[in-house]
């Protein structure tokens, strides 16, 4: 197989649509893939590449469009068929099973049987694992369990695996999220490797300048739509960051307020293992400090951290010029910081108790007479007053918050740690899953808080609610702040140039 | 996502048919019928001797099922609850028969035991990660062992203690209401039951259990002390079946060591019956009554009905597994 610029794709996708409930999610998206080459396929958070590559692998069936392999339309209907054809994906987060070896693995459902197909051929299980390793150059030991690898080699043992399905395309979800300078080159070799028999690569990242190092093209999505295909190594990067943001902000509204002078938080050299690298910021009350970055990039370590719910390597947190303690949330609660997790219905809500019990919860224990008995009836006023405040909908306070919509849901969150007097309030995605309209209310809600008095921090990956809400921007990439930014000032593209800033470029 | 549909709502009160009402309601249907069933196809069965055989038989499942419904809620579960009955009213023997002591202090060292063990339990469970059904089933052993232990693997009797029958057989109540023969046990059982009730609904450690139970996680980042409130659940779990270790050990006017394995099935079942799901956050001390007692209306009425005593070890397991999936189908409807 020798390589042309100009071979036969191997993989051809035109016109493809894929709506689900509420959200288009691809409209007219196309794609293609030649043999030994490295296709980049790049776009934001929600920009609907994990969608087209679930089409490719046969997750999901497309709405309309046309898919075709060596020429030949095909249909996909399920990831069988379509490992059936070749076509594999390295997941991001890895789908091995801990507990048996790599060859176990690579084989499972398809082991080399003997003695009248009741028994596994273990030994020539490993004998098939260990010349796919080789073909691979790397060193792994068949018979090794997969729970004990780095996840490194766990990578490489799925990638074993799709070598075993004949695969001749290999798609790869941002396989250098978990790995080191001298894994992620490891990782390359073989990518070369294995363009150089003719496979072709679609690779899914974040990272330009990985585009950069083994892209031949990319292809950029926004928005669930195909924006262009263009040669990696001639294209500027700032071309693609700008292709990838290219929107006009839908709301030119910013934010104007810089916040008070008074410092409430300060954080210095916080560590966490590999997510939180030295990351040292301050808030001061009336703010709202954004931080933004690409998913991964250890905000919400960050946040979960200051909030005592992980434990730190190092660092000091100050709050009010105090350095303090903060092992758990109860310590960080009680220093008058809440956390408002993105995942509401797991971390936010006790989503079977009532509205009246969750707006209370964090304040449970001042509404007390007699030692133990709840003082329902002072409850149940104190949350009528907030969701009128906060103009909750729901038909009654007894109402199961999940029955409530997300953007109620929030607001209900949002007025447990208003009555428990918290002064710092960490935002995790606040507006996820939250429809257009209630955003705009949060949103207001935000600033009325700051406006108050509180502090704020919000995260958010999506660029135009940090540029709306935020005084002040971090950015975050790998684990470090990379950069900050002025609200009032910056741009998407700044942003972007930030998050997308490796360590080794940031130096 | 059929769960953002919005729910009818009347005023500022919850709905009356909620599925924790209905299914209370379907229980008790359920253990009226079955009354009604044995009374007119059993001729021995709605005698007031054989009423009363029934509640005495109720009084320790109902209050080991109570016990057990703390744990269930908080989304936890207790296997030890059976051999902590045994222990704690070995507890009791050694205390009055041993040591000589009054009742008071019997009665006091039977549920301060339970309530000791229970936070070890709770503690283990909390401080050490150590799944709860783990947790237990060590308990239970642990608890086992310990009443063979401290009894030397013989009954003690409370021939001492004169007035050790008011805990369970005597009825003070048939003298003050001539004819209404309930015995002590049995109201103990209802006295239990209303404090729990009480305690589950109207007091915070109620509202914590229940918030452990629906959402562990939400409630450690609202700042609420999980490990604490775990370990008192599993205390007060404790302390109760130091109650049912009394009624049982008065009731054989002894403490009985060899006994109580088996127990905690019975008592998760009744819980189970009564509509507490065994996933947390959800059930009512009512509901474990009504499954009680429903346990063993069926044991007795089939026994009086002259059914093999081994046929009902079946029934209740049927019994179980049909109360789960009423469970189950109630809850998708809502």
């Amino acid at each position: 197989m020798t390589e042309q610029p100009t071979a036969a794709p191997l993989v051809e996708m035109r016109g493809i649509e894929k709506s689900f409930p509420g959200v288009r999610a691809l409209q007219g998206v196309q794609f293609d893939l030649r043999p030994g080459e490295v296709h980049a396929l790049m776009g934001e958070n929600g920009a609907g590449k994990s969608t087209l590559m679930k089409i490719l692998t046969g997750v999901y069936q497309p709405d309309g469009g046309e898919i075709r392999v060596d020429g030949q339309p095909v249909t996909l209907p399920t990831p069988h068929a379509a490992q059936a054809l070749g076509i594999s994906i390295i997941h991001q987060e890895l789908f091995l099973m801990n507990h048996l070896t790599a060859a176990q693995n690579i084989f499972i459902g398809r082991e080399p049987r003997k003695g009248l197909g009741i028994f596994v051929d273990e030994a020539k299980l490993k004998r098939d694992a260990a010349a796919i390793f080789k073909r691979m150059k790397v060193h792994i030991d068949p018979g090794a369990e997969v729970g004990h690898m780095t996840v490194a080699r766990q990578q490489l043992v799925e990638i074993a695996k799709a070598l075993s399905y004949n695969a001749r395309v290999l798609v790869m979800d941002e396989p250098t999220s978990a790995l080191n300078e001298t894994e992620v080159e490891h990782l390359f070799g073989v990518i070369e490797d294995l363009k150089a028999n003719g496979v072709g690569v679609v690779y899914i990242t974040h990272k330009m300048d990985e585009v950069k190092r083994i892209a031949d093209r990319v292809t950029v999505m926004r928005d669930g739509q195909y924006i262009d295909t263009l040669p990696a190594a001639q294209t500027p990067m700032s071309t693609i960051i700008q292709l990838m943001v290219g929107r006009e902000l839908a709301d030119q509204h910013r934010a104007t307020g810089t916040g008070t002078a008074e410092e409430v938080l300060r954080v210095e050299g916080l560590n966490r293992g590999s997510t939180i690298r030295n990351v040292s910021f301050a808030l001061k009350k009336g703010e709202i400090l954004g931080f933004a970055g690409l998913m991964g990039a250890g905000r919400t370590e960050v946040a979960r951290a200051i909030f005592g719910a992980d434990p730190l390597d190092s660092g000091t947190i100050r709050i009010h010029g105090r350095e303090q303690r903060i092992a758990t949330p109860a310590d960080a609660v009680a220093q008058g910081i809440a956390y408002l997790s993105e995942d509401r219905k797991h971390f936010g809500l006790v989503t079977g108790m009532s509205v009246r019990d969750n707006v209370t919860m964090a304040s449970w224990r001042r509404f007390i007479s007699g030692g133990v008995f709840m003082q329902d009836d002072a409850l149940g006023r104190v949350a009528e007053d907030y969701v009128r405040k906060l103009k909750v909908k729901t038909p009654h306070i007894h109402q199961e918050t999940r029955l409530l919509s997300g953007g109620n849901q929030q607001k209900v969150v949002i007025a447990k740690w208003l009555l428990r007097d918290c002064d710092i309030l960490i935002f995790d995605e606040p507006t996820r899953g939250i429809d257009v309209g209630a955003k705009a209310e949060i949103y207001r809600l935000l600033e009325d808080l700051a406006a108050g008095g509180k502090a704020i921090i919000v995260i958010s990956s999506e660029l135009p609610e940090v540029l709306r809400l935020s005084h002040r921007i971090a950015v975050m990439c790998e684990g470090r702040i990379t950069g900050e930014l002025d609200g009032r000032t910056a741009s998407q593209e700044d942003i972007m140039t930030l998050a997308t800033q490796r360590s080794s470029a940031a130096a | 996502m059929t769960d953002t549909a919005v729910q009818p709502a009347a005023s500022g009160k919850p709905g009356f048919f909620t599925t924790q009402t209905l299914q209370k309601a379907v229980a008790f249907v359920v253990l009226i019928a079955l009354i009604a069933f044995f009374s007119a196809f059993a001729s021995n069965f709605a005698t007031g001797a054989n009423m009363v055989g029934i509640m005495q038989a109720t009084a320790v499942n109902g209050v080991l099922g109570v016990a057990v419904t703390f744990v269930i809620i908080s989304g936890g579960i207790d296997l030890s609850v059976g051999t902590m009955m045994t222990l704690t009213a070995v507890m009791a023997g050694i205390v009055l028969t041993n040591l000589g002591m009054p009742l008071p202090i019997g009665i006091l060292g039977a549920i301060a035991s339970g309530a000791f063990m229970g936070a070890i339990s709770g503690a283990v469970i909390a401080k050490l990660k150590i799944p709860p059904f783990i947790a237990t089933l060590g308990m239970m052993q642990i608890a086992r062992g310990l009443a063979l232990v401290f009894s030397g693997a013989k009954p003690i009797y409370f021939n001492s203690t004169p007035n050790y029958g008011l805990l369970s057989p005597e009825s003070t109540i048939s003298k003050l209401i001539p004819g209404v023969e309930i015995p002590n046990g049995v109201m103990i059982m209802f006295i239990v039951a209303i404090i729990a009730s009480i305690v589950l609904t109207r007091t915070i450690v109620g509202r914590m259990i229940f918030a452990l139970g629906s959402n562990e996680e939400a409630a450690r980042l609202s700042g609420i002390n999980v490990d604490r409130w775990k370990i008192l659940t599993y205390a007060i779990c404790g302390g109760i079946c130091g109650i049912a270790g009394l009624i049982v050990s008065s009731r054989l006017n002894s403490a009985q060591p060899a006994l109580g394995l088996g127990y905690e099935l019975d008592a998760i079942a009744a819980a189970v019956i009564g509509g507490t799901s065994l996933a947390g956050g959800r059930g009512t001390v009512i509901g474990t009554i009504i499954g009680a007692f429903i346990m063993s209306v069926l044991t007795n009425g089939l026994r009086v009905m002259g059914v093999l005593e081994e046929w009902k070890i079946v029934v209740t397991g049927v019994i179980i597994i049909v109360a789960v999936f009423i469970d189950i189908v109630l809850r998708r409807k809502a």
